[in-house]
């Protein structure tokens, strides 16, 4: 095991990869906790496609990834939030309308230049050697942004998530939090994206708190579990990557699902044994 | 002394006018439930008196130093709180919110506040207890306390009783009328019950997209409309 992680830390690209998606992990488990308890969980897969298409035409346009990605995916986000919130579309439709626009863009991009090639794989389904400095630099600033908000706003986002029309009538903004949300999660998605897997991102916003939540009973508990669950579902996703040779991202979400499984089995037993 | 004034007052959602002719005042003590059919304006209105919403036309004034945020509410139940994952007292002390301005944590005070609201509704045993595993009307009585942590003096509840049954939902009115009188509270309720409303209620507001009654439960009896609302309930 000590042989394992001397070999990963070894690898610069690799440690970068672990810094980068680990921070990653812990903004979507935190952000995610809101958000799939809103019923907004649908909006993390939304944006994670609109990210595929701004990769495609990152491509085309020979630009970086991230300086395309991260403002029309911003802007995404403040569009689904928009929509989903007023508009006779109902929120689920408005995200699938969307996101298959923004894949099919993608697609059409990618098959008028560079054809359908290796780069494509890598988007859809990750690559760990995608990270350089300046994802570590974002994702430490994303990081800290989301812990500052949660530690001097939980109660403030508790509120939001719990019950809107209340939180509104105490002079709380739930349309600011709701925004504030929304645009860290297009940060987070766009930093995760290339790593995980524009198809496999929102993995990392939908377990953890879904695993948190079978054994957890309060909003702080689920809130602490989800960011933990998921830290480590990333870590051992990435030594077992490396030690099998199995792409990153199909492997971290495989070890959430494990980890999910296993909560939701503990879950039965304790209901069924006498109390 | 007068806590809400509503003088001619409409309210509209997208231009397009829900409840007009609003002509009523609640005094400090008062018992008021507002009636009516679905989509006559009910909660509308609360959240008018709320200040969630301006009225088009007219005025809606709050009595001398009662502020919004210091307003106990109770809002319609969310299908996302029926299975939510929180603690009786996170849900009860996030009443505090509206006092705590831009102060991050709730204070001694503010705990001790939500406990003691816990306490005089009968609930301080379910105070760690998780919030989906309760009852429909232990749910709401959490949501009473949590309104009764917020609030000065005024309650507002809309649609307390929905989904409730028979039993609990007259449980819920005993309670929220023992508020009224022996802490002098002064309650706001919407309710679909006008057996009920009449029984515990000082004041009706008959609402049918435009005020139809406003006066005393006793002249509401002897009115046309209200023999007229009783007979068809």
């Amino acid at each position: 095991m000590f042989d394992v992680l001397v070999g990963i830390f070894s690898y610069g690209f690799l440690v970068r990869a672990l810094i980068v998606g680990l921070l990653v992990a812990l903004c979507a488990s935190l952000l995610g906790t809101s958000l799939v308890l809103k019923r907004y969980s649908m909006i993390g897969d939304g944006l994670s496609h609109v990210g595929f298409g701004t990769l495609a035409l990152a491509t085309a346009l020979h630009a970086a990834p991230l300086a395309v990605s991260l403002p029309i995916v911003v802007l995404a986000a403040f569009l689904l939030l928009r929509i989903s919130e007023n508009s006779r579309i109902k929120g689920d439709a408005a995200i699938a309308l969307i996101s298959t626009t923004a894949l099919a863009v993608g697609v059409l991009v990618i098959s008028l230049t560079t054809g359908m090639n290796t780069d494509v794989t890598n988007y859809l389904f990750g690559s760990i050697l995608t990270m350089n400095a300046s994802d570590v630099w974002l994702s430490v600033v994303l990081a800290v942004i989301v812990l500052v908000l949660f530690v001097f706003c939980y109660h403030k986002l508790f509120a939001v998530t719990f019950d809107e029309t209340f939180a509104r009538a105490t002079g709380v903004r739930p349309g600011f939090y709701n925004m504030l949300i929304a645009l860290l999660t297009a940060v987070t998605i766009v930093l995760g994206m290339r790593m995980m897997g524009a198809l496999l991102i929102s993995s990392l916003i939908i377990f953890p708190p879904l695993t948190a939540m079978r054994l957890c009973k309060t909003f702080r508990s689920v809130t602490i579990a989800s960011a933990l669950i998921s830290l480590a579902c990333f870590f051992i996703g990435v030594v077992v990557s490396f030690v099998c040779s199995t792409p990153t991202g199909a492997t971290v979400v495989i070890i959430n699902v494990l980890a999910f499984c296993l909560f939701w089995l503990l879950a039965l037993l304790r209901s069924r044994a006498p109390s | 002394m007068t806590l809400f004034t509503c003088k001619n007052a409409s309210f509209a959602y997208e231009g397009h006018v829900v409840v007009s002719g609003l002509d009523f005042t609640v005094e400090r003590g008062d018992y008021l439930c507002i009636v009516g059919e679905n989509g006559s304006g009910k909660s509308t209105l609360i959240k008018g008196l709320l200040k969630l919403l301006a009225p088009k036309e007219g005025s809606v004034e709050l009595g001398e130093g009662l502020k919004p945020a210091e307003i106990g509410y109770l809002p319609q139940l969310t299908p996302v709180q029926k299975d939510f994952p929180a603690s009786v007292f996170e849900v009860v002390v996030s009443g505090r919110l509206g006092s705590r301005g831009l102060l991050p944590f709730y204070t001694q005070a503010d705990k001790a506040l939500a406990e003691q609201q816990l306490a005089l509704l009968g609930m301080e045993k379910l105070k760690r207890c998780c919030y989906r595993e309760l009852s429909g009307g232990q749910q709401q009585r959490v949501l009473l306390a949590r309104a009764l942590t917020a609030m000065s003096e005024a309650l507002l509840l809309d649609e307390p009783v929905s989904g409730l049954d028979p039993l609990v939902t007259q449980e819920l009115y005993r309670v929220v009328s023992e508020i009224n009188r022996e802490r002098g509270v002064t309650i706001v309720m919407v309710s679909h019950d006008i057996r009920s409303a009449v029984h515990y209620a000082s004041h009706i507001l008959h609402l049918q997209n435009t005020q139809v009654f406003f006066g005393t439960s006793a002249d509401y009896l002897q009115s046309p409309v209200g023999i007229d609302f009783l007979g068809g309930a």
